[in-house]
């Protein structure tokens, strides 16, 4: 399952890169100048994301650089101690819907620590790989077409980011445990 | 929301500073920040310009439409206000398929391009519509059928299978995405029922380009 998955995964975007303009060509559509036409707006987009993620990776920067995070950590630990969850886990659910490459690092750091077969080492990689970065999704996706009030996504988004978490969580227990 | 909780990281941020005598540390950690939105963008202008000039070509070859028709069901029951072989379908299976296949730098382009056609749609501009919300859902869950990355730092540790975590991060992968769509279809319904039935564009808007889209 695995290598049949990730060999499709290897051959997919140069397939979509050969049969997209090979397509395009015998519909008669010009293709290097409707290429170049569309990727002209790539650079708009882009631009118009710097406010919003300058703005959100500051505030995260600053909460993460003063020890907030640190302490917002400490407050749930006893609770999961009780419960018998590895505490050193926690961070992970708190960071994982903020930060996609703050995560990431303290996933890596979790398993050079305790091993990637350790339970703990599991857990992480499989809270980090369950999920996406909710606030960096949000930002560079409303960013891109100016969206101000999200209404309820960004709710939505830590809602269902607190669920993965829990299902990793109970998964990896049920598994490797 | 997005204003409570960025006040709240910058305002508990600073408080926290000041009571551990960190206040420089976060002064830099502030310009550090600032540096990487914009380094994460200027990443991004790459990726977004290739993506969605290959996007056009398939656009104009009338290749989402074709995918818009076949996967329309599934696409139609979670995207009910989306009107039928509108653009922004074919677009958002484009972005779901590739994040399936774990392929996040084609994913969000064809996410973003799907977000700017359902702005088209869109009665106001500055506040997301429900269908907006739905395909935001759906990214932050993100269902990942080969998670990659750990894949390869479980194997630069040494790890003695370092796939063994595919088959756990898919269940709780789907879980998340489920739940999301669950939420979303709860939150929606309530935005509904708080106000007047939305006025839903019966004709899919003309193409906006003269470049030939004809479909069979």
């Amino acid at each position: 399952m695995y290598s049949i998955i990730s060999t499709i995964s290897t051959w997919a975007i140069p397939a979509i890169i050969v049969f997209i303009p090979l397509y395009a060509f015998f519909r008669k559509v010009p293709v290097y100048e409707t290429f170049v036409d569309g990727a002209k707006d790539g650079f708009d987009t882009a631009i118009q994301i710097i406010p919003h993620l300058v703005g959100m990776m500051v505030a995260i920067s600053v909460f993460r650089a003063s020890g907030a995070m640190d302490l917002m950590v400490g407050f749930v630990r006893p609770l999961f101690d009780a419960i018998g969850i590895p505490s050193e886990v926690l961070p992970l659910g708190v960071l994982r819907p903020i930060t996609g490459a703050g995560s990431l690092a303290f996933t890596t750091d979790l398993i050079q620590q305790f091993g990637p077969d350790s339970l703990i080492g599991r857990m992480a990689s499989t809270i980090q790989g369950s999920t996406d970065t909710t606030i960096y999704v949000l930002t560079v996706y409303f960013g891109a077409v100016g969206i101000k009030k999200g209404r309820y996504a960004l709710k939505v988004g830590l809602l269902s980011d607190l669920i993965g978490f829990v299902a990793a969580i109970v998964v990896c227990f049920l598994v490797f445990a | 929301m997005v204003n409570f909780i960025w006040l709240f990281f910058i305002l508990v941020g600073f408080i926290v500073a000041v009571l551990q005598g960190r206040v420089d540390d976060v002064t830099k950690a502030l310009f550090t920040g600032a540096e990487t939105g914009v380094t994460v963008c200027f990443g991004l202008i790459s990726i977004l310009v290739f993506w969605l000039g290959i996007m056009r070509i398939a656009e104009d070859a009338g290749l989402l439409q074709k995918i818009a028709k076949l996967l329309g069901p599934i696409v139609r029951f979670l995207f009910p206000d989306v009107p039928k072989n509108h653009p922004a379908l074919g677009y958002i299976m484009s972005n779901m398929s590739a994040n399936l296949l774990g392929l996040g730098n084609a994913a969000t382009p064809m996410g973003i391009k799907a977000m700017q056609e359902l702005q088209k749609l869109n009665p106001d501009k500055d506040a997301a519509s429900p269908a907006m919300c739905t395909l935001l859902a759906m990214n932050t869950s993100s269902i990942t059928l080969i998670p990659t990355t750990l894949i390869a730092i479980r194997l630069k540790f040494e790890s003695s299978n370092p796939a063994e975590i595919v088959g756990t991060t898919l269940i709780a992968t789907m879980i998340a995405t489920c739940a999301a769509m669950l939420i979303d279809r709860w939150y929606r319904h309530r935005y509904y029922k708080s106000r007047p039935i939305p006025p839903l564009p019966k004709t899919p808007p003309p193409p906006n380009r003269s470049a030939p889209t004809s479909t069979t």
